[in-house]
Formats: C-alpha cells, structure tokens, sequence
C-alpha cells in the first residue's frame, strides 16, 4: 500500500511538472518558415481541369512583422485582433504565392495551429486551374522583410508527393516534374493515347469486326494487304477528324458522336453476319473513322492540351493511338489467320462473336441516345 | 489506493498528451474560443529600442540601396539577434544587405555585415573571405580584425587568430586584445598563463572605467562579459571548478540572460552532477534549443532513480523528459526540413545522452567537426566514439588534438580512454 500511495504521489508532481513545462517550452527560437500543403486533382467532369485544395500556415508573429497585427501594442496578439485582419492577411499573402496563369486559389477561412515556435494563421484555401493551365508558384513570401524565411511546401498530385523548401534562390515549383518538360509532356499523351485505345472498347469492338473477316478465303498476302489497307483507312480518317477537332476547327455534339460511334459498331459487326459492304472495307474504315476521330478529340478534350505544345501533344497522343491499334492488329491477326479455315473461327468467332458484338453495341446506342 | 493510482496514471497520460501534442505540430488547425484569447506573445522590447528599430525600417525603406543605412540595419538587427538567440533577426539582417548578398563586392560596411551573417550560419569559410576582403581594404578596421580572429578559433586555426589579434592589439584596448589572444592561445600549454594575462587585464579595466560616455561604456560592458565568460571556461578547462563558478556567476550579474553564458555554466553544473541547479538556471530560458536541450538532460539525470544494475537507456523517461525530448526532436526536424546544418553539436548531444543512440550522435558529430573545431565540439565527437565503441573514428580528431596541444581536461580523460583502448 504504502509504494503505491508514494508512487501516485510522485505522478501526480510529474503532472505538475508537465504543466509548467508545457507552458515555458512550447514556443522555440527558430527561423521563419511557413507551412504550405496543397493537393492538386484532376476534376472528371464537366471538362477536366485541375483542382487544387490545401492549407498554408504562416506565423502571427511574421505577419505582425510585415503588416502589424497587434492593435493595441501589448505584444499580446489575441484572437480579436487577428481575426478583425483576416481580409488583410489573406490579401498580403496570396499574391505572394505567386500562382501561375490560369490558376486561381481562394482563402475559405482562417484558423490556428501551433507549430513549434509558436502560433500560426492556416489559410484554408480551394481553388482551381483553368483546363491545360499548368499548375506553378512564385514563393516570395516576406522576401523583402527576411532573407532567411523559407516556405515548407508539400504538394501532392495524382497521388505523388513532392517537397520543396522555397525561398532565396529558390521560388519556383511547378506541379509534377511532367509540366518542367516539353518531352515528358509528349510521352504522357502517348501513353494516354494507347490507353484509351486499350479501355475504350468501343474502338476496338469496331476494329475486330472489321479485322474479323479480312483474313477469311485469303493467303497471307491478300489477306495482310486488305488488314493494312483497312487500318491505314481506319487511322488516317481518325487522325483527320480528331486533329481538327482538338485544334477546334470543328465540333459536333458529344452525345451524337457516341451515339453514331455505337452504331457504327452495330453496323460493322451486323456486316460480318449478313455482308452489305463487300471488298470495299476500307472504305467503310475510312467513313466511320472519322466519327471515331471525334470520339478521340473528346477525351483529347478532357484531358486539356498543353498552351505551350499544343501540336506536339496532338501529335503524340495520336501516335499513341495508332501504336495500341498496332499492338490489337499484331496480335489478332495472326492468330486469326492461323485459325481461319476452322469451323471455329468462320461460325464461333466470325458469325458468333460479330452477333455479340453486335448486341452489345446496340445497347450502347440505345443508352447513349437516350442519356 | 489502486483505483485512485489508476486515475492518477490515466491522468499523467492525458497531460502528457496533451502536452506532446501541439508541440510536436500534429494538432488539427482550430478556431479559439473566446475573441480573449491570447495566441501569441510577440517580441517585447524596451520602447527606445522598437521606436529605433521602426525608424530604422522607415529609413531603410525610403534607402534600400544606400550602404550605409543598410549596414547600420543590418548591425542593430544582429545585434538583437546575438541578445535574444531567436535567429529571425538574422534573416531581417540579411533582408536589409539583399541588394548586395550575391554581390562579388560590395561596400566595406555591407561586407562587414555580410561576414558576420555567414559566420552565424556556420558558412565560416565564406565569412572568412569577406572578412579577408574587409581588411585589406580597411586594415585599421578593428571589429574586422576580431571577427575573423574568432571564426579562425572556431575552425581551430590558432596560429592565424594569433596573427589577427596581433593586427586588434594596435587598433583597440587592451581587455580587447587579450580576450582575443586568451581565446586564441589557450591551446600548446598556454591555458594557465593566457587565464592569468586575462584576467589582470580584466581587473584594470574595472579600475580604468570610470569617465567614459555612454557608448564607451556599453562596449566596455560588452567585453568585460565576454573576457569573464572566457575566464570562466578556461578554469573550468583546467579543472578548477570552483573558480569557473565564481565568474560564470559574476557574468550572470552583468547579463541574466545571455543565453551563451548559461550555456557554459550549465554545462559546468551538469558535468559537477548538480542537476537540480542546472534546471533551475535553464529554466526560463527553454525557447533556446541549446538550453532546452542541457534543461532535458538535468531533468532526465535527476528523474533517474540509481539503479547500477541497468543501463539508462532501458528506463523509460519521466512523462515531462519524453515531452521535451518530442519538442527537441520537432526542433531539429523543423530544421532539417529548412536543410540548417547548423544545430549538428547539439542534435549529436541530444542523440548520445537524451535518444541514446550513439551511432548516430558519432556521425552528426564527425559532421559538425569538418565545420568547428571548439573544445565541446572535440569533446561530443569522443564521448559518441567511446559510446559507440569506434576509437578509429576518433582517430583524426585525435591525432588533431595532439599536434594543436588543445588543453582540457575532461579532453584528456575521453581521448587517453580512446588511445588506452579502454572502452
């Protein structure tokens, strides 16, 4: 009994401590920095643009020494005299994060933290990015009043993370390493144009129904010729269209697009049943590739080009394009050509497999004329 | 007893929570209760000095580019600095010498300044340039002459500093000069003589005072504390622990709360195991890491109960010692998040005796001893390479020590148990 009541006593003076503590070393002598923690997202709809959120911590104590806070000069700073300046605060710092073009943040509130030299304002900001304006800031936070404040920035896009100690020499951070780079700027269309030729399956559904029959009754040489006229057709209608509507030379309405685009599916599967078109299947490529040209400016849409490299990026997402088409063609007809002349492949997969193509691309139709 | 003992323990946990909390930075932003509330305390400084201060601002706003009025800001900003330990003034400094702080050359008064900034963030070899530029152009610049006579102290260079207190000794008195060649002597057997010099050049200039204007006296003032400070470390260098306490204590009149001075006596209480006194020197003063830090290892030390039969480091800390240690861990954090280098002494202090892991102290150690080479910073680096049982990573700083003659003695004790092999 006696240890325990000589031990609750004892914590009970190291509580005390703790307290009188907590109050003297809450606050250290250190360097002015700031705390600036944004997250940039790409929005899905309507058009995809970036949308930045965050919070940026400044000391009371820097901002009463640049724009003087403290109304009635105790040097006590209470939350009366900060919040009566919240407007001034706001309006002193965010030209000084220095936003790039196109970008816009708001302040949604104030609040406090504390951080280990004491207390902070947290401007809740929110905010966004025009479609294809890049993501930047100019740090110049009290660069005139402290050679030596540096602003602690965190900014997270697409799930990346990257840090930077702003300030001095250094005061520009642009979102993602992909915007400082015109080619790496390139590549991600690239890639964004073989994926979407991948997940979009309703351009490759029209493909296959397309490629289907071509190697049927043929050699090799006829029937790789018919292949590569079809999708030389079916690519430079798709080039055509989707350049010109990217450059928003020409725009037709979304949901017609996507209408049009399922029944051209729908048709080019229906012919593989009961031909129509015969020998001319380029031709047919040809026409419904310009609607799947349009389908692809779409996304090009959402996405957003880039101001600087418009062309470039234009051109690279169609490159990536045609390389995943590429990858489908070189790995389908081969194997089709192999099995053409099995009972298999001219019922199952021919009739078979354009009927379920078919069907498939009629219940498209039906949901996208009606959406 | 034992619900009671619970709700006390459970209690203990909610304070130290609570406490540990906000100060390592993790706590959600929040809105204050009450419009009352105080959030911050600012700065407060005598009246005369924010008027100057103000005035200065206005002045400097209306002149950015003037030398003059841009060095005088940037001395008075230092100043304050170097009075308070809060490093933000340094940054208003260098805020006031912007037009000319990438310069190749500025005006021999920016210079100055400039030099002195970069000696307070460690950049020494940058300083030393400036300070060589100062001179040549101004070789009867006495302040010059000091300054790089420290910086050459710092970086171990004592034959140089030397030389420049020599250049001091015909430009300024003579408690200036000996302070100078005390702190650059003190090394190759001469500790004994340089106190004694020292500390009769102190006792004239007590006697000498009288009859000198304001400013005179001020400076005097200045390095009565500085030659008493450094008297008081060489005693304690030489072992004489009752003399260094005598004058840290006769500093502590002059200046409560200089945070440098504090700094040595609490190192000196802390070496004697007089913990309880060490905290109650520390203990106003927390906001500065250095003190913080000496303040944690006291109370760590006194919240110890003996035990011979385990390590420290297997007790876990008393609640308001793993509090501090959290808020000397945010510190240091917040620093490395900056990329300051400049706190490496006191962080490998704080991972030797407070985090107990040696490995690491030995390599902020070994770090911090490519920047300065002062006694504490030879001292960390050898009580880390005993701990961390690698007498060869000493070995450099070892060999160092013997061909400089550096005289300490708890020096002494920690290298002969290195080269004994000892350990």
């Amino acid at each position: 009994m006696i240890p325990q009541q000589f031990a609750a006593r004892r914590l009970a003076v190291l509580i005390l401590l703790s307290l009188l503590f907590a109050a003297s070393a809450a606050q250290a002598h250190k360097p002015s920095d700031s705390y600036l923690t944004l997250r940039v997202e790409a929005s899905a709809e309507p058009r995809q643009q970036l949308l930045v959120d965050g919070r940026w911590d400044i000391a009371l104590r820097d901002l009463d020494f640049a724009i003087d806070l403290d109304a009635d000069g105790d040097g006590q700073l209470t939350w009366d005299e900060v919040r009566s300046r919240h407007a001034d605060i706001a309006a002193y710092a965010m030209p000084r994060l220095g936003l790039s073009d196109g970008c816009r943040l708001s302040v949604t509130g104030q609040q406090i933290d504390r951080h280990t030299d004491g207390a902070y304002t947290v401007l809740l900001l929110q905010g966004a990015c025009e479609p294809g304006a890049p993501f930047a800031i100019n740090y110049t936070l009290f660069a005139d009043l402290d050679a030596q404040h540096r602003g602690m920035a965190s900014i997270t896009i697409a799930d990346r993370t990257q840090s930077a100690v702003l300030g001095g020499g250094h005061t520009h951070l642009a979102a993602g390493a992909d915007a400082g780079s015109v080619w790496r700027q390139a590549s991600s269309y690239l890639r964004h144009g073989i994926w979407h030729i991948w997940t979009g399956y309703d351009h490759v559904l029209f493909l296959l129904s397309l490629l289907l029959p071509a190697v049927l009754g043929k050699g090799w040489r006829a029937a790789s010729a018919d292949v590569l006229r079809t999708v030389t057709a079916f690519t430079l209608a798709h080039s055509i269209t989707l350049s010109l509507a990217a450059l928003q030379v020409l725009s037709l309405p979304s949901r017609l697009i996507e209408s049009a685009i399922a029944a051209s599916v729908a048709i080019a599967a229906l012919n593989n049943i009961r031909p129509l078109v015969q020998g001319k299947r380029w031709l047919a490529a040809f026409a419904f590739g310009l609607l799947h040209g349009f389908g692809f400016a779409g996304v090009l849409g959402d996405l957003g080009l880039p101001k600087d490299a418009t062309v470039l990026a234009l051109a690279a997402f169609n490159i990536g394009v045609e390389l995943g088409q590429l990858a489908i063609v070189a790995a389908f007809v081969p194997l089709a050509y192999a099995i053409r002349r099995t009972w298999a492949y001219e019922q199952l997969m021919v009739k078979g497999g354009s009927a379920g193509i078919a069907v498939l691309a009629m219940v498209w139709l039906v949901e996208r004329a009606s959406v | 007893m034992k619900p009671g003992f619970m709700a006390c323990a459970a209690l203990a946990c909610a304070a130290f929570a609570a406490m540990a909390l906000p100060l390592v930075g993790v706590a959600a932003p929040f809105v204050p209760q009450s419009g009352t509330e105080v959030l911050e305390t600012l700065p407060r400084r005598a009246n005369a000095v924010d008027a100057a201060l103000r005035r200065q601002r206005v002045q400097l706003a209306a002149a950015p580019l003037d030398p003059s009025v841009a060095a005088e800001a940037a001395q008075h900003y230092i100043e304050l600095g170097r009075a308070t330990s809060d490093p933000r003034y340094f940054g208003y400094a260098q805020a006031a010498l912007a037009p000319w702080w990438n310069a190749a050359a500025p005006p021999v008064p920016v210079l100055q300044m400039r030099a002195t900034l970069l000696q307070s963030s460690h950049r020494f070899a940058e300083a030393m340039r400036d300070l060589g530029a100062v001179t040549r152009a101004d070789p009867a610049n006495a302040q010059a002459w000091l300054t790089l006579a420290t910086v050459q102290v710092v970086r171990g260079e004592y034959d140089a500093a030397v030389r420049s207190c020599g250049r001091l000794s015909s430009l300024a008195g003579q408690l200036a000069s000996m302070t100078c060649l005390a702190n650059a002597r003190a090394a190759g057997g001469q500790l004994a003589a340089s106190e004694r010099l020292l500390a009769l050049a102190l006792e004239r200039s007590a006697i000498a005072s009288g009859g000198k204007t304001e400013a005179q006296d001020a400076s005097l003032r200045g390095l009565q504390l500085w030659a008493l400070t450094l008297l008081g470390e060489l005693a304690s260098r030489r072992g004489d622990a009752a003399r260094a306490e005598e004058r840290f204590r006769k500093a502590l009149v002059m200046a409560p709360g200089d945070s440098y001075l504090l700094g040595a006596y609490a190192d000196l209480l802390l070496d004697q195991g007089r913990h309880a006194e060490a905290k109650a020197l520390l203990r106003d003063h927390l906001r500065i890491d250095g003190l913080l830090l000496r303040h944690t290892i006291a109370a760590q030390a006194s919240s110890l109960v003996p035990a011979p039969t385990m390590p420290a480091n297997v007790l876990p800390p008393a609640p308001a010692v793993a509090g501090a240690i959290a808020e000397l861990q945010a510190r240091f954090d917040a620093a490395a998040r900056r990329g300051d280098a400049i706190h490496q002494r006191e962080q490998a202090r704080f991972e030797l005796h407070l985090r107990h892991n040696p490995r690491t102290a030995l390599e902020l150690a070994l770090a911090n001893w490519q920047v300065q080479k002062e006694p504490a910073d030879l001292r960390i680096l050898l009580e880390a390479a005993l701990a961390a049982r690698d007498p060869t990573a000493a070995r450099p700083a070892l060999a160092w020590r013997r061909q400089r003659g550096l005289e300490d003695g708890t020096i002494t004790l920690l290298a002969h148990q290195l080269e004994g092999g000892r350990i």
